[in-house]
């Protein structure tokens, strides 16, 4: 049978509206929940990637013993460059160390003391995934000597575990919250389909087919999911760049860089009408199903 | 054609509604299905419109067997049968054009279709004149003679009628009863549940009478037990 889509859209706006201060209502709350769901994603999203610059500094030094020729030393750092799981290396002499030092420390006496002889030439070493760290550290320790190398592992874990527990909760913030969506949106259908209990019955008894009942209370939880995302979409907005905007204007927080909006208003726009989407449909499906049995 | 053969039913209640049912209703036959409550009626039209299937026993109706008729053949098999109810079963909110579009839409007729059949289903009911009118405007025998305009808008071969007449003074009845009468002349099978004696011994049809889930008799006329 073909799908008579403008019959089907005129019965489900028809549907929004025989219940239009349900249908407010559930908008209302699906807003919310998907702003919530928004906000963390978004949260999330800004972290991992703060997480990813700090992650992206964080560095192996191996030191190379005073005795090393410069051949040697080269041919150290051409192998550790070879390793699995090593971005870049860099090699940083005795010199660009003490500079370094002396710019760093506060300590005047030890400033003014500083000689190049006080330090040994290291190679930097970046990695590619945090979470292997301490093989790439063994590795690399194979090649300089055991005492050589400095890794702070206790640094490593820390960006891991952050990260992995601000994914986790974020992800279980989703899923609860897509749960109640669905739940809410159902209702409000089902609120539809039991008023419309009779209809149904009569359409069932001359021989309407299943999907031909189901479409116009999809269609109505569709239309009220992508009304509610682009709601929740416009609101995410301009909580968003107001929140940026204070963080930028805050000198407390300025080691926070958040994403511009403009940046994500693309996908984040598409997740919302996904998430909408999903909500709605399955919403309306959940709600039609008791009313099919006979 | 509608067969019976052997058919019980049982509900999950412990209810026995049949006991060996067999019942063979020819195309083109007009049929009065009589009985007290709790006859079995009720079940076989349940039974004759998929609604529920069988404990035991095979039943077929158009060319469906309903003993093991899958989900997807049941809107078919509805579409080959008209139904009429003691108590109209019309939309209130919508005009008498409109439950009838209504019931063709729902199985995909198209609007052209639909225009031009309703106009001759609501005169071969006379009701041609009451398309604009809502189901409350209209008398008892109106409304169910709306009902059996719904019944027939999509062409079936086999009306069922459950108590048509329940709700409809002795005169109404009798136009009911007409009006089932030419549409059986028109070739449409008619399976009519009453238990009116003096209107169905108006019509000297074939009767079949139901007691106790069991066919205790089957001629013309009420008493042809």
């Amino acid at each position: 049978m073909k799908h008579d889509f403008r019959y089907f859209l005129h019965e489900g706006v028809d549907n929004l509206f025989s219940h239009g201060f349900m249908s407010f209502a559930t908008i209302g709350i699906t807003v919310a929940c998907l702003l919530v769901m928004g906000t963390f994603s978004l949260v999330t999203y800004n972290a991992e990637i703060l997480l990813k610059t700090l992650e992206s500094e964080y560095e192996i030094l191996a030191f190379i013993d005073d005795g090393s020729t410069d051949a040697q030393t080269r041919e150290f750092g051409a192998r550790i460059e070879r390793l699995p799981n090593v971005k870049s290396v860099s090699l940083i002499t005795r010199e660009e160390a003490t500079a370094a030092f002396e710019e760093r420390t506060l300590d005047d006496y030890m400033r003014a003391n500083l000689t190049p002889d006080m330090f040994r030439d290291r190679y930097a070493v970046f990695v590619d995934d945090l979470n292997l760290v301490n093989q790439t550290a063994g590795d690399v320790r194979a090649i300089v000597g055991e005492a050589n190398v400095r890794v702070d592992e206790d640094i490593a874990g820390g960006f891991i575990l952050v990260r992995n527990v601000a994914s986790a909760v974020s992800l279980a913030m989703i899923a609860i919250l897509l749960v109640v969506t669905v739940f809410i949106i159902s209702n409000t259908i089902r609120l539809t389909t039991f008023d419309r209990r009779d209809e149904i019955a009569i359409m069932k008894m001359v021989g309407a087919t299943n999907w031909f009942i189901r479409w116009p209370f999809v269609y109505e939880g569709f239309l009220l999911g992508l009304l509610s995302a682009f709601l929740a979409f416009a609101l995410q907005w301009l909580v968003y760049a107001s929140v940026a905007k204070g963080i930028a204007a805050a000198d407390t927080l300025q080691f926070l860089n958040i994403v511009s909006f403009d940046h994500i208003w693309q996908p984040v726009a598409a997740s919302f009408a996904a998430a909408g989407m999903v909500i709605g449909v399955g919403g309306s499906l959940t709600a039609i199903r008791r009313f099919l049995q006979v | 054609m509608i067969r019976l053969k052997d058919v019980e039913k049982e509900y999950e209640n412990g209810t026995h509604a049949l006991h060996g049912v067999s019942l063979t209703i020819e195309d083109g036959e007009f049929v009065f299905l009589v009985g007290p409550s709790g006859s079995g009626k009720s079940t076989i039209i349940k039974l004759l419109t998929g609604e529920i299937v069988p404990s035991n026993g095979r039943v077929s109706v158009n060319g469906f067997n309903l003993s093991n008729i899958s989900d997807r053949q049941i809107p078919l098999l509805r579409r080959s049968i008209g139904v009429i109810f003691q108590d109209f079963r019309l939309i209130e909110k919508k005009t008498v054009y409109e439950n009838l579009s209504f019931a063709m839409r729902a199985v995909g007729a198209s609007p052209r279709a639909i225009r031009s059949r309703i106009p001759y289903v609501l005169e071969l009911v006379g009701l041609e004149n009451k398309a604009d009118q809502y189901p409350p405007e209209l008398s008892g025998g109106e409304q169910q003679r709306v009902a059996i305009a719904r019944a027939l808008v999509n062409n079936p071969n086999t009306i069922i009628a459950d108590e048509p007449t329940g709700n409809l003074d002795p005169a109404r009845s009798l136009e009911i009863m007409r009006l089932l009468n030419r549409i059986n002349e028109l070739g449409t099978t008619v399976v009519i549940v009453t238990h009116e004696r003096d209107l169905v011994n108006r019509f000297h049809k074939r009767v079949v009478l139901l007691e106790g889930g069991y066919v205790t008799g089957d001629g013309v006329g009420y008493d042809a037990k």
